[in-house]
């Protein structure tokens, strides 16, 4: 029988009628229509499905819809206002870190868990907080220069003055 | 071609606005109107009987419209999946493979019937409650197994399981092998790799009955070819058949051939009277996507004392599966690239296409010339390490240095300059810094390697002559319109496919500066078969810039020629008269009498046109190139093998390549690293394992299949030389399949290297700790 679900998605407070087994990424899919959200592996190992809840990373395949039930969700779609970019997507775009972008927006999802924890993050830091990720295209060279371009304009950003 | 802007900058990729923020098209995110899921049900044995299937516990499940079997699908399909010559042309034995089986399941995972719901869990509900009773059969797992007379059969019906058997002649061996001062011998296994594209498979296909109408959207590198088998197999004209390949995330070569679902989505359509989409889950695509590699090799070389190559005999046993994939037999252009770089008197190459119960083996990034370039680069080696040789000392002894340069099988490298990319990478890595920390390394008792790979490879597919007999008809040129529409944008359809390729950008930047316009004001498409010419050929091959790149240009000069007649006219001047500069014909001398091309195209929809001269401003062009293309490049690592684990950590990874004339530099570089990584994942960590008694898939999802993260991967250190391809004017060559040809190589013969103090002189693919820790503890005995 179907339940219902009320959560925040990017901002947006819904109430939706939802069987208890349909995955959180289904739901966010099917139901929100944010098919920003990728399934690449059912299993937990590709992080493609990476969304935050209450601002922490969890793999949405690997979870249940009614499991969110109260919490804050911030998908892909929502990290950054409506026609603008969040410092991950632009250092993504910049820095060449994605060829056919389907593990992508896991990936930005991922790092920007990290970088809300972490302003400077390591080399190894940042392999920590994407350990969870797979991507075939880049070999990860170009993911890791946009995760540091990202800390640094996010920091820079931070200490410029306001209005200036 | 005009001032060149564009062409050569590191423009920042037109795709990614909308895959950074969630806005990619992929086909799960695809949907229509009273869609239906389909869900398929497959075979857990490797090679069984199906003595019969019950639906009824199925079919009564609510949400369930249907439980289609072979029966079904024989009144919608006719004939068999196709199987292409390629460079097996003669072929002992093709089991036809009808996309869903009837009485013999040959492989685990091989469909028997397909459930169609209303939702997607109904339809994965349903799978389990269709009860199908097998009669298992014996199953032949190991290719070498399968050669054998007493083998079990893969096919009950089929006479053995030899689909090919056929040797390559390339010089008098035996002449070769008679000067010989030094032999060694190898054998080289290939293990089998699941490709492993992030997106999986997936099929939407809506068929109306009313005016016979099949659309079908499918992750494909190629949906042209996907509709031509598809409409044959349904019986419905070509032209009502449109295939959609929007986003596809990932394809290196596992979405070139036509598949089972490819058929049974729109089939089942039809069958239907609705709607129908099947996403393929992981265990699936590991399960039943085709695979790469897969093969045995066993070679010997002969060489004089003093370094100078001689002859290689070599057989590669490939293992074909229970099926041979449609473009299977391209692999054994292994054979035909085998003497990679190097001079040689001769080359004897025997392949035997084994069919075993597993999922066909199909091209998957490199096809063949990764296996060509490993089993040369390590047997160069081999016979390095025999004369006590430097790697690098062999390599130089034997480059091909005169082009066009005619390889043992009459194969012409159009252009090279191996010294340049080895000089640089040589440097560039600091090769002999890096022998004299091996020497103080070893001193300590480290286990520290540096390994070499000089490659070539064949890419650029290709040529009509051949390829026209590869495919069994169809000529692998390509095709690409460009449209140029009275207000001044420019609409460009080419019949490649990019699934993380940039082509887009790239493209664009070529039809930027031909036609001298913005970069703004040009649009890229393709992947729909509705739009652009009436044949594409896809994306493989490492071919899209160098035959689809080249047949954007040449559709873009015809515009400008027809643009410049056409100017010529309004600015009363004759067409030889004319300067085109940065967007603008003016007439020599006299550069106030100008039309910018955008006025000339508003002119050419207009009236009073130059006599003969047809309204519009559009082109079709087909490229078909003189040659292939020929990258090469140098490729050097530094590991250090853990003597306790056997574990292997890169410490330095340096590749020089040469992928001719460069268009978009932060483009090549990505797609190094990304054939890089997925070679270094060979050499070190994945395979795709079945138990040899069962049958049994043991790798079905990404925790088994060991798919490398961000913390395994090297930084590669990157340079390249320019040699431009004296093939097509551009002077390109491909570059989405040069890491992934020449890494593997350096990172095994890097192994060899390190452990050769303890008397290892060579380590099959995955080197894995386990491995390496087997071969220490049997060489310390």
């Amino acid at each position: 029988m179907a339940e219902t679900l009320r959560v925040t998605v990017n901002g947006e407070g819904r109430s939706d009628q939802v069987e208890p087994r349909v995955l959180l990424v289904h739901y966010l899919r099917e139901v929100c229509g944010l098919t920003g959200t990728h399934v690449g592996c059912d299993t937990s190992q590709c992080g493609a499905c990476t969304v935050l809840l209450d601002g922490a990373p969890v793999k949405s395949c690997n979870m249940l819809a009614l499991q969110a039930e109260g919490a804050e969700i911030t998908t892909i779609e929502g990290l950054a206002p409506p026609g603008g970019l969040h410092p991950l997507q632009t250092a993504f775009w910049q820095e060449h870190g994605l060829q056919c972008g389907y593990c992508t927006p896991g990936f930005i999802m991922a790092a920007a868990a990290l970088l809300a924890e972490n302003h400077d993050p390591s080399d190894e830091e940042i392999g920590r907080g994407l350990e969870g990720n797979l991507c075939r295209c880049t070999g990860y060279v170009n993911i890791r220069r946009a995760v540091k371009a990202a800390a640094r304009a996010m920091r820079e950003g931070e200490s410029a003055p306001v209005g200036g | 071609m005009a001032v060149s802007q564009l062409i050569g900058a590191r423009v920042q990729r037109r795709e990614d606005p909308r895959l950074i923020t969630g806005h990619g098209r992929f086909i799960e995110d695809h949907t229509l109107p009273g869609l239906t899921h389909m869900a398929v049900v497959r075979s857990p044995h490797p090679h069984a009987r199906v003595l019969g299937i019950d639906a009824s516990a199925a079919t009564a499940l609510p949400g369930v419209l249907a439980v289609f079997t072979a029966v079904d699908f024989h009144r919608i399909l006719s004939g068999t999946m196709p199987v292409t010559p390629s460079f097996a042309p003669e072929k002992k034995y093709v089991p036809g493979r009808f996309p869903i089986a009837d009485q013999e399941v040959c492989f685990q995972g091989e469909p028997v019937a397909v459930v169609v719901a209303t939702d997607r869990y109904q339809a994965a509900d349903a799978v389990d409650l269709v009860h199908v009773t097998y009669a298992p059969l014996p199953a032949v797992v190991d290719p070498e197994v399968a050669l054998r007379p007493d083998s079990a059969k893969a096919h009950v019906d089929g006479p053995d399981n030899i689909g090919w058997d056929m040797t390559y002649d390339g010089g008098d061996i035996e002449a070769a092998f008679a000067k010989a001062e030094i032999r060694v011998t190898e054998r080289i296994l290939q293990q089998r790799l699941a490709p492993t594209a992030m997106e999986t498979r997936g099929v939407m296909a809506s068929y109306s009955p009313y005016d016979e109408q099949l659309t079908v959207w499918l992750s494909s590198q190629n949906p042209h070819f996907i509709r031509l088998f598809v409409s044959g197999a349904m019986g419905i004209p070509e032209s009502r058949v449109r295939g959609v390949s929007p986003d596809v995330g990932g394809g290196f070569g596992s979405k070139i051939s036509p598949y089972p679902e490819d058929y049974l989505v729109p089939a089942a359509s039809k069958l239907l009277g609705r709607p129908v989409r099947w996403i393929e889950t992981r265990t699936e695509s590991i399960m039943t996507t085709i695979h790469g590699r897969g093969q045995v090799f066993t070679a010997e070389a002969a060489a004089l004392r003093d370094g100078t190559l001689l002859g290689l005999r070599l057989t590669q046993v490939l293992d074909l599966g229970a099926y041979h994939g449609t473009f299977g037999a391209f692999q054994a252009c292994a054979c035909l690239m085998a003497g990679g770089v190097y001079r040689w008197e001769a080359i004897q190459a025997r392949t035997i296409g084994v069919l075993t119960n597993k999922v066909p083996t199909d091209p998957y990034r490199g096809a063949g010339r990764p296996e060509g370039t490993h089993l040369c680069e390590r047997m160069v080696d081999r016979v390095a390490q025999e004369l006590g040789m430097d790697p690098v000392e062999i390599r130089r002894k034997n480059f091909a240095r005169e082009f066009p340069f005619m390889n043992n099988f009459g194969l012409t490298y159009d252009s090279g300059n191996y010294d340049g990319t080895l000089d640089r990478a040589l440097e560039l890595s600091d090769y002999q810094g890096w022998r004299r920390r091996q020497e103080e390394a070893r001193g300590q008792g480290r286990l520290v390697g540096i390994g070499v790979s000089t490659w070539v490879e064949i890419c650029g597919l290709g040529p009509s002559q051949p390829t026209a007999a590869a495919t069994g008809g169809i000529a692998l040129v390509e095709a690409a319109q460009i449209r140029f529409l009275p207000s001044g944008s420019v609409a460009a359809y080419v019949g490649t496919h990019a699934h993380g390729q940039g082509h887009d950008t790239t493209f664009s930047q070529i039809i930027a500066d031909t036609l001298g316009v913005p970069l703004d004001a040009v649009d890229l498409r393709h992947g729909d078969t509705a739009e652009g010419p009436s044949f594409g050929y896809g994306t493989y091959g490492s071919r899209s810039l160098a035959v689809g790149g080249m047949a954007l240009l040449t559709a873009s000069n015809q515009i400008l020629d027809k643009a410049r007649r056409l100017a010529a006219h309004l600015l009363e001047a004759a067409p030889d008269d004319l300067e085109f500069t940065a967007g603008a014909f003016s007439v020599k001398g006299n550069p106030q009498a100008s039309k910018t091309i955008q006025e000339v195209a508003f002119a050419a929809y207009g009236a009073g046109l130059p006599e003969g001269m047809e309204q519009g401003l559009e082109a079709v062009s087909h490229f078909d190139p003189p040659n292939f293309v020929w990258p090469f490049g140098a490729h050097i690592c530094v590991v250090e093998v853990d003597r306790e684990t056997g574990a292997v950590e890169i410490q330095s990874y340096t590749a020089v390549d040469d992928c001719g004339n460069v268009i978009n530099p932060m483009i090549v570089e990505g797609q190094l690293h990304g054939g890089i990584a997925q070679s270094v994942a060979q050499a070190l960590f994945e395979e795709v394992v079945y138990d040899h008694e069962s049958g049994q898939l043991v790798t079905a999802t990404m925790l088994d299949y060991l798919v490398p993260t961000i913390n395994e991967m090297p930084v590669p250190t990157l340079d390249r030389t320019v040699t431009p391809s004296p093939t097509n004017s551009l002077g390109v060559k491909g570059i989405g399949e040069a890491g992934t040809i020449a890494a593997s190589a350096a990172v095994i013969n890097a192994v060899c290297d390190a452990l050769g103090p303890l008397g290892i002189h060579h380590v099959d693919m995955p080197a894995s700790p386990d491995r390496i820790w087997q071969l220490m503890q049997e060489a310390r005995r």
